[in-house]
């Protein structure tokens, strides 16, 4: 490797040595092509013109007006596909066929990072493989089928509890042994070097843009940025933009499932310590020993146990302030957000809502919060449903 | 403490060394299958210690993982282990394990605990030589032999590179993929033996798909100075469940086919 792919004490690539020339080769290819004026042209015509970018940054009034202070909503959620996740299926998917490779694998908890990997291989007319806890397949199943429509076979995994953790084990494991000819599509700004570099980079459109848009509409800075951080991917393409204007507060919020004291989250930010897995050095969910706790979120596609390395070192240098939000509170803004805008939230980005909505009478009405909507919420339908009427049933 | 030095210059044929997890399926059954694969004619030890998510290890390392930790293995209890077995005999075990237990552990008391109660290596299957440096110091300290890996498609300059960090002795992975038992020998295992043997005088052990007392003959013959046997093992474990004497027998039998194979060669 050129780089050692460390964001202070984090990061790194720990990994078996079967995998160390797939990274290299892939290091490689990004640093030759990432600024090469062919890739970069062919890259902007497709965030445009397949992904649909720029995205809009809308002004919430509605919502806006509920909490007090001025929310704009960055429209990730308007993206083909329906999620930020294009943004860096689209890079990838652009690097493996530059590569001159011809199948792709890839994992998926809540499946948007599947769907984009199924579009972009049918895009390209690639080989497309998706890897998928059984349980994230029985709640996303909607997401399943679009896949497969797309052309990619879905490959349930059973092991574990059945999401994106185990997905992502199987995933590494088919990836050694079919290391040769396939190029493993990486969901998140997590995993080894060069992963959490190259996430970033091809999801940086999203800070980017924003932070225009903001000097555009409204002549200055916003006060306050916030997004849903799972694995970090479209968190960090957000905060990449603002990370030096130094007047901007940072916010990121982890799924805090039932209650952090009840240990049934996935926020290793807010309560876990430093570990490795999957290739990368991480606040991480784990026991004593160090063996991988069992996480809980509402939403698929935060239901993990670690969390990228440049998360990990803003944290620690206090740049960015990490907070969890439970599901009850997901949930109700879910609602909240869909009744004031007409827009349905995914379950991840109602993350960033929630904490937004809590903050309600606390800030100054002349407050300036841009919240990375990183999704639409479509595919949480069914989910929304089935926990109202739970809480419905337990409350007779 | 016998080293591996002591064995790999003694033996006049391939060493036989057999891999289980500690604690599979339970910290009393593994003690007695252990005991039994030392009495058949094991050279040397590979011990696993389980981990949650084990992404080098194909499904049977994987569910023998699982009933470990199912039946409350831990860290302390696999010390406590390889001390029962070091008083049992004095042979050479080399763990075979995830970062992550020896980085919560703490590094240094890591290899100092685990040296002191007899162990002689410890590979780390997710960490290659570009990390070495980050762990060397806590070995050097403890004293251990230090053991790397290699694939089919490591480069030569790098197996230089790994062969210099070397003590003990190469883990020589005979495919591209994860543990478990396969039909055939990996093609690619004996160019790969004799890319080794032409660049480094550091033993050669393989691993990762040998099955069979046949497989075993092929890369003794191939120049291999070990054959690691796991998961045609731990299947046996697999298939006798809550019967550990029928376990025992099996894998006392096929050790036993196996180490009179290589010994012929």
């Amino acid at each position: 490797m050129k780089h050692d792919g460390r964001f202070g004490e984090f990061g790194g690539f720990y990994v078996p040595e079967v995998l160390i020339p797939a990274l290299e080769e892939m290091e490689e290819a990004f640093y030759k092509y990432y600024q090469d004026e062919k890739f970069v042209s062919e890259l902007d015509n497709l965030y445009k013109n397949y992904a649909g970018r720029p995205t809009p940054l809308f002004y919430a009034e509605r919502f806006s007006r509920l909490v007090g202070f001025k929310v704009y909503i960055k429209r990730e959620d308007l993206l083909h596909g329906g999620a930020h996740k294009v943004n860096n299926c689209l890079g990838q998917g652009l690097l493996a066929k530059f590569m001159g490779k011809t199948k792709l694998i890839a994992e998926t908890g809540a499946g948007q990072h599947g769907l984009a990997t199924a579009m972009i291989g049918a895009l390209f007319g690639m080989e497309t493989k998706i890897f998928m806890g059984v349980t994230d397949v029985e709640r996303q199943s909607v997401n399943v089928h679009k896949m497969k429509l797309c052309g990619a076979e879905v490959v349930p995994v059973a092991d574990g509890t059945g999401t994106l953790k185990d997905a992502i084990n199987e995933a590494l494991r088919y990836w050694t042994s079919n290391v040769e000819d396939t190029f493993y599509l990486f969901g998140t700004a997590c995993g080894p070097h060069p992963y959490p570099t190259i996430v970033r980079h091809f999801q940086s459109p999203i800070g980017i843009e924003a932070r225009a848009q903001c000097l555009e509409q409204i002549g200055a800075l916003p006060d306050v940025i916030t997004a849903c951080v799972g694995g970090g991917s479209n968190a960090i393409g957000l905060f990449s933009a603002f990370l030096d204007d130094e007047d901007v507060e940072i916010i990121g919020v982890e799924p805090a499932g039932r209650g952090i004291a009840t240990g049934k989250h996935a926020a290793p930010l807010v309560a876990g310590k430093v570990g490795v897995l999957h290739g990368t050095k991480m606040y991480l969910m784990q026991d004593e020993d160090g063996q991988i706790l069992e996480t809980e979120s509402i939403s698929a596609g935060l239901d993990y146990p670690g969390v990228g390395p440049e998360h990990c070192l803003l944290k620690d240098s206090g740049r960015v302030r990490y907070v969890g939000v439970e599901d009850e509170a997901v949930l109700y803004v879910f609602n909240v957000f869909a009744k004031c805008e007409g827009i349905l939230p995914a379950l991840e980005s109602s993350h960033a809502l929630a904490y937004v909505l809590a903050q309600k009478g606390k800030l100054p009405a002349d407050t300036v919060v841009v919240i990375n909507l990183s999704g639409r919420g479509d595919k949480d339908v069914g989910i929304v449903e089935r926990s109202e009427n739970a809480a419905a049933k337990s409350s007779l | 403490m016998r080293t591996y030095k002591q064995v790999f210059s003694e033996l006049k044929h391939a060493a036989l060394i057999p891999f289980f997890v500690i604690g599979d399926p339970d910290i009393d059954s593994s003690f007695e299958i252990v005991k039994a694969a030392i009495d058949s004619g094991a050279d040397v030890l590979e011990l696993g210690i389980a981990f949650s998510d084990p992404i080098a290890d194909g499904p049977t390392i994987q569910k023998a993982d699982i009933r470990a930790l199912d039946n409350g293995v831990t860290v302390a209890k696999a010390l406590e282990f390889i001390k029962k077995v070091k008083a049992y005999k004095d042979i050479p075990i080399g763990l075979l394990m995830y970062y992550n237990l020896i980085f919560q552990y703490g590094l240094e008391k890591f290899y100092e605990d685990f040296h002191n109660a007899g162990v002689n290596s410890v590979l780390v299957a997710d960490l290659s030589i570009d990390d070495a440096d980050e762990i060397a110091p806590a070995i050097n300290a403890a004293g251990l032999d230090t053991v790397f890996m290699v694939t089919p498609n490591t480069e030569v300059k790098r197996i230089e590179l790994i062969a210099s960090k070397t003590t003990g002795f190469i883990y020589t992975v005979s495919l591209l993929g994860v543990t478990g038992g396969r039909q055939e020998l990996s093609d690619m295992v004996r160019p790969l033996v004799a890319k080794l043997k032409s660049v480094t005088d550091v033993p050669v052990c393989v691993g990762f798909g040998v099955s069979t007392a046949e497989h075993a003959t092929q890369l003794a013959k191939a120049g291999a100075d070990g054959v690691i046997i796991g998961s045609r093992l731990v299947k046996i474990i697999e298939k006798n469940p809550g019967d550990t004497a029928k376990a025992v027998t099996e894998i006392s039998t096929f050790l036993k086919e196996v180490k009179t194979a290589i010994a012929a060669v």
